[in-house]
């Protein structure tokens, strides 16, 4: 048994603490996830209740039939690929740029780390004012240095779109990284170093020999966890771009989310949902692995 | 100076000074937008500064395009959801922290996997049980949800901080008399201060920022929390610029302020095993 733990003689009072909780969890997370799996089964559209009834795998079937299916994993993959991989080496170069002692350290740490605070909505409106065709900073600057003749539409632009919110999410993503790296970077003893000048290391050597592997660990995490959150994240291209133009930005949570809200197909919406359960199960089962959450608690 | 020292100054310079302006940027250009008149804004050239400066945007915000009405609906349910999100994570952060029971190891991972749930796939069948329990348009729909997701990981966090006072004051109140949840109330909860505000700063940032239930559920324009006021303004035909910008700073006023006492805890929230964005 762990110090400070009780072995309760009346046994019920844990069970009690946690009744609320698991009430919760039950009523608005188990439960519509189990509707979600019976929903893909059914045809179900509440403007269309006349349709309604059992489906079989029909949702499924139409859904791998569909072209805008296998160009949403596709997006999805690129835009998790992309998102965690410079996230992850930003946010390492701030964190260990950050670790440096100098004057004006704190400020800048509150400066880099604020966007963290702020939602996707937020983010995508600060950045569509930048973007925007006509009146936003981004156009404005280029057509001063001569860069652009012609103003670009950076969000409504086939080859420009991906781009221009993959540079909107990494605003707000790199503190996560910098932040969870800077911690485990402080835990790194000074000793290490110091024997390492001894032996004459350079400062790429120390980096390579002390500090990358004694970082492995919250790199790993971090990055499965950011996967996760990347894959299901929705509310900065939804506000951006809705998943447009021609489902250049649409990831699966996007087209989720698009028959949910606009399209009304909750059957279909559905399986795609359990299409993405599977995704992220993998994720899961990988993550408890890693750190064996649960056990010796 | 050293040459050494020279070229890591060189170094820390070349990384700080780009991400900084880079994470300046977009507030540098709301700020300068929402201080312009409203004929300024696309004139061309695009100038960088308000000339002259005006707050206008801001009145028009606050009082035509109804951001005092999202502001105090952000507000009513954010507080709503953070004082179930508090007493709840107590409760069950004390029975994780305190006790060994059947079932525990099962329940973390359950706490934990819910954060690889995705709000979108949610939509639906949380869109259903509203709707029967009567519930679509309600600010109580969201404070529900909110709980939903933000209890979790906090229960996860005050677990942590449950975990680093000492059983032995508790027990030292209740040998002189104290019943179990008196030794709590009156011995645990002034000590844990901390670990609260702590906890209700994470869950009042997650409630705030919230988006997708709030875009699905309410109707009522009168009822729209602060982002989805942001998304209903960029979605209209004759985009008002100025009070666009000024709405987004005025949203973020609150964040930003929890931001700044949060900041030295940040670390501990974000590694203590739970997905926060």
């Amino acid at each position: 048994m762990r110090k400070g733990t009780i072995v309760s003689q009346k046994a019920a009072y844990p069970y009690l603490l946690i009744t609320p909780a698991v009430l919760f969890i039950l009523l608005f997370l188990a439960y519509p996830i189990t509707r979600v799996f019976y929903l893909s089964f059914q045809h179900y559209n509440p403007s269309r209740p006349f349709m309604n009834g059992f489906a079989g795998w029909a949702n499924y079937t139409t859904l791998f039939q569909q072209k805008e299916f296998y160009e949403a994993v596709w997006v999805s993959i690129k835009w998790v690929v992309t998102e965690v991989f410079l996230q992850l080496v930003l946010g390492l170069l701030v964190a260990l740029a950050l670790n440096c002692h100098f004057k004006g350290r704190s400020i800048l740490r509150t400066i880099i780390f604020m966007p963290w605070a702020l939602s996707g909505v937020l983010t995508a409106t600060l950045w569509a004012l930048l973007y925007n065709e006509h009146m936003g900073l981004i156009n404005a600057v280029l057509r001063q240095f001569g860069l652009i003749t012609k103003n670009i539409a950076w969000t409504g632009n086939l080859n420009k779109v991906f781009g221009a919110v993959v540079v909107a999410e990494l605003w707000r993503g790199i503190p996560f990284f910098a932040i969870s790296l800077l911690a485990a970077l402080q835990n790194i003893p000074d000793e290490l170093y110091e024997s390492s000048d001894i032996d004459g290391c350079g400062r790429f050597k120390k980096f390579q020999y002390i500090t990358l592997p004694l970082l492995k660990e919250q790199i790993v995490l971090s990055s499965l966890l950011r996967f996760v959150w990347e894959f299901n994240s929705v509310d900065l291209i939804f506000s951006l771009t809705g998943g447009g133009p021609a489902g250049k930005t649409t990831t699966l949570s996007i087209l989720i989310a698009n028959q949910a809200i606009h399209t009304n197909n909750f059957g279909y919406g559905s399986a795609i949902s359990v299409i993405s359960f599977l995704f992220l199960t993998f994720f899961a089962v990988f993550y408890v692995q890693l750190t064996r959450f649960g056990k010796g608690i | 100076m050293s040459k050494q020292q020279w070229t890591t100054k060189l170094l820390i310079a070349l990384i700080l000074v780009p991400i900084t302006l880079f994470v300046l940027l977009p507030l540098f250009w709301a700020v300068s937008i929402s201080l312009k008149f409203e004929g300024d804004i696309s004139k061309l050239p695009i100038t960088y500064l308000p000339s002259p400066a005006t707050i206008e945007n801001y009145i028009v915000a606050w009082y035509n395009v109804g951001f005092s009405h999202y502001f105090v609906n952000s507000v009513v349910i954010s507080v709503g959801a953070v004082i179930f999100v508090v007493i709840m994570s107590i409760m069950t952060g004390y029975s994780l922290s305190r006790y060994q029971f059947k079932g525990k190891g099962i329940f973390m991972i359950v706490l934990l996997a819910t954060q690889f749930v995705p709000v979108a796939v949610l939509l639906i069948p949380l869109f259903n049980i509203f709707n029967n329990l009567n519930l679509i348009g309600s600010r109580t729909s969201i404070i529900l949800a909110n709980i939903t997701f933000q209890l979790p990981f906090n229960a996860i966090l005050m677990r942590g901080f449950i975990s680093s006072i000492p059983l032995e004051l508790e027990e030292a109140a209740m040998i002189d008399g104290c019943s179990k949840t008196e030794s709590i109330v009156r011995i645990l909860l002034p000590i844990l201060k901390p670990g609260i505000t702590t906890v209700a700063a994470f869950a009042f940032i997650g409630c705030w920022n919230e988006f997708l239930f709030s875009f699905m559920f309410l109707n009522d324009p009168k009822k729209f929390t602060l982002p989805i006021g942001l998304k209903y303004m960029q979605g209209q035909f004759d985009i008002n610029y100025g009070a666009l910008a000024a709405g987004a700073l005025i949203a973020m006023s609150v964040p930003i302020v929890l931001f700044g006492y949060l900041q030295k805890h940040l670390v501990t929230g974000l590694t203590s095993g739970a997905v926060k964005g």
